[in-house]
């Protein structure tokens, strides 16, 4: 079976995914500390490191959603609406045990498979909208706290619902991208950008 | 668009991110710098600079020039008489303030006077050994003329020779003669060569009873003992001599004689923040000089809505060499050695650890405070009143009132001094036992509760001045109380200050402050589950991963 070398992701994606890597990591290391869990750097150092992150990671998202808007990305992260999720989670159940092929090929119009665009879905309309909201609440509490006293308990806890779920997710993607053609071609497309696609299997006739 | 526009174009869009990232982490960074330039400078509202040394008024009279302080005085009240002569009305305006009255209205005659405590319990029927740190003379009973101007003690305020001493057990008169207590001999003080020399008060004058609450160094109060006097800047930036250098009288000021600020209307709040001449009252305040918005980070200035400024710039009490009391049990009072003597032991500090007539003791110092919700308004116990226990069984005798919800309280620090205490075991209510006398009837000298008790009632009721007998079963039981100290002097310079975790975190020193939501020490309830999550799913891709590392083998042998 034949390739073809492909770029994938663009330069600002890569930037985007490695700097909301880092930040969001940062985020739960310090964020965790701030919970209650352990002690790392200190509660006032690390609330600061938090601060300063959470607002670099804002700066960061409206660029994302700005790029993702003008070059049309988004349409990447829209469902299929059928029954490709299934077929993509029963291949992850059972018959990636089985060697069998993946049952969607990337290409560079259609780059995640359909449970990937589900879950990148949930986590840009869902998680990280309730996290940044969740975290202003919290950053600006003294604000608002006579008009709901006792609000802030909801929004800690839910703030840090949220990270627990951020934890879950990173355990799983960082397995995930193990499961590409090598374990290591998804980080490696994520770290370059190019990726070997299997080329067009209708084109195949017309070379043989 | 050319390619090469386009590569342009997003190179300025990197460049843009980039740029914003790092202002925004250059902005904290920059914050954090000044925050430690900052640190241990006075943060005043005024942009003056504190002055090296502080340059205070000289007077405008020379006392030693006045025929009429000339001397000899015989007593306390003949010198008196002599202040009086100038000064008409200084005697009025002190009698009509605490240091006079010792009624601090709590309610309908209710104060000093009547008050319960858990160290010597009461002034009723003992006051001779009480009244030595009044601003008076003559106060033996509750039949005491508060009217008379020359039993008002000018010079134990306004000594400025260091040689007036009011003796222990004289209701408020020095030594006229030589005589021994406390194992040394109290030579009575030139009171003439005072008259001539009197002026401002001082930390030596206001500590003399101040520093000395409770009968002692430091017995009482954890924040104020003469430590204070040589002060480092480590123990209080205020009054230490390389800190402000300042004394009492700068903050508690006031006029007429009325002082500023009191250890029963105290203030954990002050709105009004930065007070100017004439203005609210109340200028003994953290927030009288400092503002109520003071330090550098907002994250800070916004605690202060609900946390007192003492709770975070005292982390501990006691913090020099003088040990505070911290525990008195009354109930072991009354061992004799087997030689029929008085027993006094002391601990490894040189504390007093048990006297015959006062019980056990403990002590302690550089510990941290006690913390309570505080709105200012404190419900205090008289004799007579019901015993009421609280869930660990123990009598609040001055109980702080305050919660999270009411926005005039704050987190305030005290020291909450323990100790077990006679009740009226028949009636279950707050007993006050005559201790001191020369009478039959004082424990001291009979060593026996149910008479001590039984002579105190007869004349501890309220108001004071009435002589009110409080009923008395004739049984003699026991309960522990606690008495709470507030904690506001000895402030710590600000890198001292309690730090961020000592709160945010899940056993820090407000493990016990409840009705809020404190991040770093609540949230954690589902804890385990969630974290029971993630363990769930770190062995699911492992399981996944190594049956996949199966599979191909299996596939390729």
């Amino acid at each position: 079976m034949s390739t073809h070398r492909v770029k994938i992701y663009a330069g600002f994606e890569r930037l985007w995914h490695w700097l909301q890597a880092l930040f969001i990591i940062t985020l739960m290391v310090t964020g965790f500390e701030i919970h209650g869990s352990y002690s790392l750097f200190g509660y006032e150092t690390a609330v600061r490191i938090h601060n300063i992150v959470a607002w670099a990671f804002i700066i960061l998202i409206v660029f994302a959603i700005f790029w993702h808007i003008t070059t049309g990305a988004w349409r990447q992260y829209m469902p299929t609406g059928d029954r490709s999720i299934v077929t993509q989670g029963r291949y992850y159940a059972f018959g990636i045990f089985k060697g069998e092929e993946h049952p969607y090929r990337k290409t560079e119009l259609a780059k995640l498979n359909p449970l990937q665009k589900t879950t990148y879905l949930g986590f840009k309309i869902l998680i990280v909208p309730v996290m940044v909201t969740t975290g202003l609440l919290y950053m600006f509490y003294n604000s608002w706290s006579d008009l709901w006293p006792g609000g802030l308990a909801w929004v800690a806890i839910i703030h840090a619902f949220g990270a627990f779920f951020l934890v879950i997710f990173l355990v799983v993607h960082v397995y995930m991208t193990s499961t590409g053609e090598t374990p290591l071609s998804n980080v490696t497309a994520m770290v370059t950008g190019y990726e070997d696609i299997e080329d067009a299997p209708e084109e195949e006739p017309a070379t043989v | 668009m050319t390619s090469r526009g386009r590569s342009t174009q997003r190179v300025l869009i990197l460049l843009a991110l980039v740029a914003a990232v790092l202002f925004v982490v250059a902005a904290g960074a920059v914050g954090q710098t000044e925050t430690v330039a900052q640190e241990d400078e006075p943060v005043l509202i005024s942009e003056q600079p504190v002055p090296e040394s502080v340059e205070r008024s000289e007077p405008t009279a020379d006392h030693s020039k006045f025929e009429i302080l000339q001397g000899p005085f015989a007593t306390g009240p003949d010198l008196t008489t002599a202040c009086l002569s100038c000064h008409t009305e200084a005697a009025k305006q002190v009698q009509g303030t605490t240091h006079w009255t010792w009624d601090n209205h709590y309610g309908e005659g209710i104060g000093k006077t009547t008050q319960v405590n858990n160290f010597c319990i009461g002034i009723q029927s003992n006051e001779p050994r009480c009244t030595s740190c009044h601003t008076g003379y003559g106060w033996t009973d509750n039949s005491y003329d508060f009217t008379i101007e020359e039993n008002v003690d000018c010079v134990s305020c306004h000594d400025t020779t260091g040689t007036y001493k009011k003796f222990p057990t004289a209701a408020g008169h020095p030594a006229y003669e030589p005589t021994d207590f406390g194992g040394k001999t109290w030579n009575p003080p030139d009171l003439a060569m005072i008259a001539q020399n009197v002026g401002k008060t001082s930390n030596e004058t206001c500590g003399a009873c101040h520093f000395n609450g409770g009968g002692g160094p430091g017995v009482k109060h954890g924040d104020l003992n003469p430590d204070l006097l040589t002060a480092s800047k480590d123990l209080d930036v205020h009054m230490s001599a390389d800190g402000a250098g300042m004394v009492c009288s700068d903050c508690h000021e006031g006029n007429n004689h009325q002082i500023n600020g009191s250890s029963v209307y105290m203030s954990p709040s002050d709105d009004s923040g930065v007070d100017l001449p004439l203005d609210d009252g109340n200028q003994a305040t953290c927030q009288s000089c400092h503002g109520t918005e003071p330090m550098d980070s907002d994250k800070l200035n916004e605690h202060t809505d609900k946390v007192a400024c003492q709770t975070c710039h005292i982390p501990t009490l006691a913090r020099g060499e003088t040990y505070t009391k911290t525990w008195w049990d009354w109930s072991t009072a009354g061992e004799f050695d087997a030689d029929g003597a008085k027993i006094t032991t002391k601990d490894e500090n040189g504390n007093v650890e048990y006297t015959t007539i006062k019980g056990n003791f403990e002590w302690d110092r550089d510990f941290v405070p006690a913390y309570v919700w505080f709105n200012g308004i404190v419900d205090v116990t008289v004799a007579g009143d019901p015993v009421v226990l609280n869930d660990d069984g123990v009598m609040e005798l001055n109980a702080y009132s305050g919660s999270y919800d009411d926005e005039h309280s704050r987190i305030y620090p005290v020291k909450a001094f323990r100790g077990i205490q006679p009740i009226d075991g028949g009636n279950n209510t707050v007993a006050l036992p005559h201790l001191f006398g020369k009478d039959d009837a004082a424990y001291w000298k009979s060593f026996d509760w149910n008479t001590a008790i039984a002579a105190g009632m007869e004349v501890a009721g309220t108001p004071y001045s009435a002589g009110v007998a409080v009923p008395y079963s004739g049984e003699v039981a026991w309960m522990e109380t606690v008495f709470y100290e507030p904690a506001t002097h000895m402030v710590a310079p600000s890198g001292d200050a309690v730090e961020c975790q000592s709160c945010h975190s899940r056993d820090g020193i407000l493990a016990s402050i409840g009705g809020f939501y404190l991040p770093g020490r609540d949230g954690g309830a589902l804890d385990w589950l969630m974290w029971g999550l993630v363990a769930l799913t770190l062995v699911v891709v492992i399981v996944h991963g190594v049956m996949r590392v199966v599979g191909s083998k299996r596939r390729s042998s």
